[in-house]
């Protein structure tokens, strides 16, 4: 039985290094001074991330995204939102329909959502363009806002409107005073996860950010693709760290409202 | 709330018969539901539909791709490497899920461990593959440092990369469900059935095991549909001849032959429908993807 336990105990070990030492490992060889990708580094320093912030193309591909994430927190929230506070009181049949449309982005593979979005926006201009970016990834983000606050609105008491009005709040009021508040966090965490796919999205990118709108991941891949050098080392540990601390927040966020009973489990 | 919301929102000296109770939730959903139709689903039926219509209505494309060789080839290693993936998320992936459903005082950390790679890109995790199966990788050199080899293997740009990679990055989607199931089942049935005389084998095959099967049926159907897609991983790790069904379409579509990039894409939406509905009715798991939120 002793035994047992520490054979489960190492199977597990392995298995979590499995898991975590990859990426660490790219956390290692950024801080690495050779030129080429060796294990262990010969020495360690900060040269891979000069030269990243010496670098026009990365600044620029970082500052695209970070712009084009921003603007689709903005309307996937917003649109998103709206939205999962209507579906609930829908009747069932179109309720059933809307909810498969907005939440189909999770499955549909990429490539298809990629190449129909690049057909379509190839007429109306918006290949290589910000906006494209913006309104494609919208859709994906989407998702992610209306299933975490829906879930914030079904943990909701309705009691707590109903008090409000019965107190004379108006409907806007009571909206604001009391439903928004309860379903922040709900909303938050959405907004958190829009960023982090838009900022994260490759496969549409690769088709719709033309040569005007190359995004971080984006330029990421073509370096991949023609020549590996230890920049994307660099570039990949500061996403790793930025997206690691949004998820970081919005998984508090996300327990911290389940503690308070604001959100089904 | 929409009760209360409605009168604000409507102008007064609407006709009585006009049920403003059920117009509110619909103007509530109607903008966003209008911008998908406009800018993600219609562009997507838009595309899919040169498949039945180039040059005039037609199932020949279909036909066309019964017979043809490329794609049968691709067809099958796309399907290949899904069960692979599968089956390797799940070998690796239970014996976490019970380590992180077990785990107290160290649960933040496996938490973390588990989480990590999560939320990490696609991009970046494929990327961390190749540095360290490359020929001058860490692998590599680790094992010739061991004297285990002469000459650095060929792990890059093999099927082994693609499968190590993508069981690497689907993995959370396995261990996260069965977890949740896990953690669900009362730790007095596994305690009365030891008590009872079952050895732990027999408490794992016959308690824990059958009870945490909606986790592993809901962590099959998210990492096996979730890899019949895959493009950016086995495009980077995989070699020429690793193409999965996503790659052919891209390079289709590079070559302007929409025609036969919609046909495939039909396919490998059809394939991904059929595996969820097949889910649902034999399991009752459909609604998994809702938490592939990250």
């Amino acid at each position: 039985m002793k035994g047992l336990r520490i054979l489960g105990g190492g199977v597990l070990t392995l298995l979590l290094i499995f898991l975590a030492a990859p990426i660490l490992l790219v956390g290692i060889v950024s801080f690495s001074s050779a030129t080429y990708l060796t294990f262990p580094p010969p020495e360690f320093g900060l040269r891979w991330y000069r030269a990243y912030l010496g670098s026009r193309d990365w600044l620029d591909a970082t500052w695209l995204s970070i712009a084009v994430a921003a603007a689709v927190v903005v309307v996937s929230t917003v649109l998103g939102t709206l939205a999962a506070l209507g579906l609930a009181r829908l009747p069932r049949g179109l309720r059933v329909a809307a909810t498969g449309l907005i939440l189909s982005p999770l499955i549909v593979p990429g490539i298809v959502v990629a190449i129909g979005v690049y057909y379509a926006y190839s007429r109306y201009g918006l290949v290589g363009s910000p906006l494209g970016l913006v309104l494609a990834h919208s859709c994906l983000a989407v998702p992610f806002v209306v299933t975490s606050v829906s879930a914030s609105l079904a943990g909701l008491d309705p009691r707590l409107e109903q008090a409000a009005l019965s107190l004379g709040a108006t409907p806007l009021g009571t909206f604001r005073q009391v439903t928004l508040p309860l379903i922040r966090p709900g909303v938050l965490v959405g907004a958190l996860f829009a960023f982090i796919t838009s900022f994260d999205e490759l496969i549409v990118s690769l088709f719709i950010s033309g040569s005007g709108a190359v995004t971080l991941p984006r330029r990421m891949w073509d370096d991949l693709r023609y020549a590996i050098d230890p920049t994307i080392a660099a570039v990949s540990t500061l996403t790793v760290v930025l997206t690691a601390a949004l998820m970081g927040a919005a998984h508090w966020l996300k327990r911290r409202g389940e503690r308070q009973g604001l959100h089904s489990p | 709330m929409s009760e209360a919301i409605a009168p604000a929102l409507l102008a007064p000296g609407r006709t009585a018969g006009m049920n403003w109770r059920r117009l509110v939730p619909l103007l509530l959903v109607a903008p966003l539901v209008l911008f998908m139709l406009a800018l993600y689903a219609l562009p997507v039926l838009a595309m899919l539909s040169r498949s039945l219509l180039e040059p005039a209505p037609t199932l020949a494309h279909y036909a066309e791709l019964a017979g043809d060789e490329v794609f049968h080839r691709i067809f099958t290693n796309t399907l290949w490497t899904t069960l692979v993936v599968t089956a390797g998320t799940l070998v690796l992936g239970y014996p976490v899920a019970m380590g992180l459903a077990r785990a107290r005082t160290l649960l933040p950390l496996l938490l973390i461990i588990v989480l990590l790679p999560f939320w990490t890109s696609v991009l970046v995790r494929s990327y961390a593959w190749m540095v360290l199966l490359g020929r001058h990788g860490l692998v590599n050199e680790a094992l010739l440092a061991m004297g285990m080899l002469d000459r650095p293997l060929r792990i890059l740009n093999t099927p082994l990369a693609v499968h190590i990679a993508m069981v690497h990055i689907l993995l959370p989607y396995m261990i996260l469900p069965i977890a949740n199931a896990l953690r669900q089942i009362d730790p007095s049935l596994a305690r009365a059935a030891a008590g009872l005389g079952a050895g732990p084998w027999a408490v794992f095959r016959q308690v824990t095991l059958p009870l945490s099967m909606p986790g592993v049926m809901a962590g099959i159907l998210l990492v096996f549909v979730l890899s019949l897609g895959f493009y950016i991983t086995p495009a980077l790790v995989g070699g020429p001849r690793d193409m999965t069904l996503s790659m052919l379409i891209a390079q289709r579509v590079e070559q302007l032959d929409w025609a036969y990039a919609a046909t495939l894409s039909a396919v490998l939406l059809a394939t991904a429908l059929v595996i969820i509905a097949i889910f649902q009715r034999a399991f009752g798991v459909g609604t998994a993807f809702r938490m592939s939120a990250r």
